[in-house]
């Protein structure tokens, strides 16, 4: 930097030279910040720009679903579920009512765990589609995200055609499908895979061979495999450290061993390989769609478990059996053994798990989410100790920290 | 034998005394230990050349309030990556006094699990860098998964809910 030249006019100059070196700030990073994509609060220290320190503050949006949980019924926490990473509530969703079959040991027919292995896939594209625009849009490239918001809504409109809601979509039931798929919803999913993978690929072009944007996010907020692991990472961020853990493959729920994909892992760990790692997951995401849908079973949408499954309404007005089955349900009197249970999905940013302890009762005795988001985000202020203000905002949207799975 | 049987049975030799009893509820080895020691309980299973069990994937905490003596366990999820092999580890503490050693030696993961876990049940871990309440607020004076905070307020008497919740 070259001093003012202050001869000229005589003038003192605004700022003597060298007047903010080594002046530690204290700089307030949201709560209520457009950078951080949700309600988390950041305190940093900063010598210049330089990042000396950070303290996160998080739980401004708790909810206290643990407790929550412990008075409803096992079909009423569904919803709940949505809230937690609601990028993604299907897969949220699905998480726990397989949780619940497990623990009551349901089996459940082919068709229906293909069924849901579509859905999921559909939100996980949908979760990284959003995590990966916004990457772009902290870098000043906001045409991407206004594309692909496009195709996320392609696939919410896909949702409402099976669930009838769009993002918090309390999807299935605990035992199948409450309909099966419509004409509607295999049209809207045909056209999606025939255009969608081109407009993807557009967008790609867009930035991850951009010169300007690799730039900008090689090397900014890396964490090698060996930390990352200790500090729990799993999902997107743990692969792209190089670590090829991925709970579909390590342990396959949904019939997921009957697909053939491949775990894409990064090298760095840093913004450029997370969001490489997620690209490439929306196109295995593609192939797994592609494949369920080829290899599709015939058979009914659910499972025939009269004590967590709904009649059909018609049946329930004319068959004393149904009535009876629903006004259990509705009423949350379904029988439920006894016993713990913990069960893992790979979520749109990690290892979604639900520990459940159940003593027989009407509701879980105690039912503790591990999320993603709240385990890696403590490693936030490691990851960007030393690197500037505007790389600290890039490596929280590339960890997709969602605010509602942060503090549940 | 399965490689599963194979490493339920090396943890529990790893373990020996340690293992007070042992389960296995849906698949998943669930071994009772004691309280103490417990960091150099699971420093024996992380650093096991077999076993490696060095993920920890959730740690969090119950209340038992009918068994006296051990109102609180704390329950540890450790994952062996490189074998697929988990397993679930509980430390028993008496509501008078919850203090149990902390992870955070072990695993940076703990930290802020262990926060949450003091957070809403007040378990003590000692040797934590930094335990504060994490979700709730500062001056919040109870720990409200602790099952004597029943979710309604039951001096409310504008509505009848005897039937719904316990």
């Amino acid at each position: 930097m070259t001093t003012p030249d202050t001869q000229k006019t005589g003038q003192a100059p605004l700022l003597a030279h060298d007047s903010i070196d080594g002046e530690i700030a204290t700089l307030n990073l949201g709560p209520t910040h457009p950078a951080t994509h949700g309600v988390f609060q950041n305190v940093l220290k900063v010598d210049g720009e330089r990042i000396l320190e950070a303290e996160p503050t998080i739980g401004y949006i708790h909810r206290a679903f643990e407790k929550l949980a412990e008075r409803r019924p096992y079909n009423q926490i569904t919803p709940i579920t949505d809230r937690l990473n609601y990028c993604s509530s299907p897969i949220n969703n699905m998480g726990w009512h397989m949780t619940v079959e497990k623990l009551a040991g349901i089996e459940l027919p082919k068709r229906v765990e293909y069924m849901r292995v579509i859905i999921m896939e559909l939100s996980r594209i949908a979760d990284h589609l959003i995590c990966n625009s916004v990457i772009g849009v902290d870098t000043g490239a906001l045409t991407g995200f206004t594309y692909m918001f496009q195709e996320r809504e392609l696939i919410y409109e896909m949702f409402e055609e099976v669930c009838g809601a769009r993002l918090t979509t309390n999807i299935g039931r605990v035992g199948g499908f409450e309909r099966d798929f419509s004409d509607a919803f295999k049209h809207k999913l045909d056209t999606f895979l025939k255009g969608f993978p081109a407009r993807f690929e557009e967008f790609d072009g867009l930035l991850t061979r951009n010169r300007i944007f690799m730039d900008r996010v090689i090397k900014a907020g890396p964490i090698t495999a060996e930390r990352a692991l200790n500090y729990g990472f799993t999902g997107p961020n743990l692969r792209a450290a190089g670590v090829d853990y991925d709970v579909r493959v390590m342990n396959p729920y949904s019939s997921y061993e009957d697909f053939e994909f491949d775990i894409p892992i990064g090298q760095d760990g840093d913004t450029f390989d997370r969001f490489v790692v997620r690209q490439q997951e929306i196109r295995e995401s593609l192939k797994i769609i592609r494949q369920a849908l080829d290899n599709m079973p015939a058979g009914k949408h659910y499972t025939d478990v009269p004590d967590y499954y709904l009649p059909p309404k018609d049946e329930v007005y004319r068959s004393m059996e149904a009535l009876i089955y629903h006004f259990k349900i509705v009423m949350g009197e379904t029988p439920i053994p006894a016993g713990e249970v913990y069960h893992a999905v790979e979520g749109g940013n990690g290892e979604l798990g639900y520990y459940l302890i159940s003593d027989g009762g009407r509701t879980p005795y105690r039912l503790h989410f591990r999320r993603p988001c709240f385990i890696y985000y403590q490693a936030y202020p490691e990851m960007i100790k030393g690197s500037m203000i505007s790389d600290a905002v890039l490596t929280m949207s590339s960890m997709n920290v969602i605010a509602g799975e942060l503090d549940a | 034998m399965s490689n599963q049987e194979i490493f339920v049975q090396t943890a529990l030799e790893v373990l020996g005394d340690k293992a007070l009893s042992s389960q296995s509820p849906y698949g998943l080895l669930t071994i009772e230990v004691p309280a103490e020691g417990i960091v150099e309980t699971v420093k024996c299973l992380v650093e096991h050349p077999v076993l490696r069990m060095g993920f920890l994937t959730d740690l969090c905490a119950v209340h038992y309030p009918e068994d006296p003596g051990r109102e609180i366990a704390v329950v540890y999820h450790l994952h062996s990556l490189p074998n697929n092999f988990r397993i679930r580890l509980k430390a028993f503490l008496p509501i008078s006094n919850p203090a149990i050693e902390s992870m955070t030696p072990l695993f940076s993961a703990a930290n802020w699990m262990e926060r949450e876990t003091y957070d809403f049940f007040g378990v003590q871990f000692t040797g934590h860098p930094d335990l504060r309440r994490i979700l709730n607020v500062d001056h919040m004076d109870y720990f409200p998964l602790r099952k004597e905070y029943a979710l309604e307020d039951e001096t409310r008497d504008d509505k009848d809910d005897k039937f719904f919740g316990r």
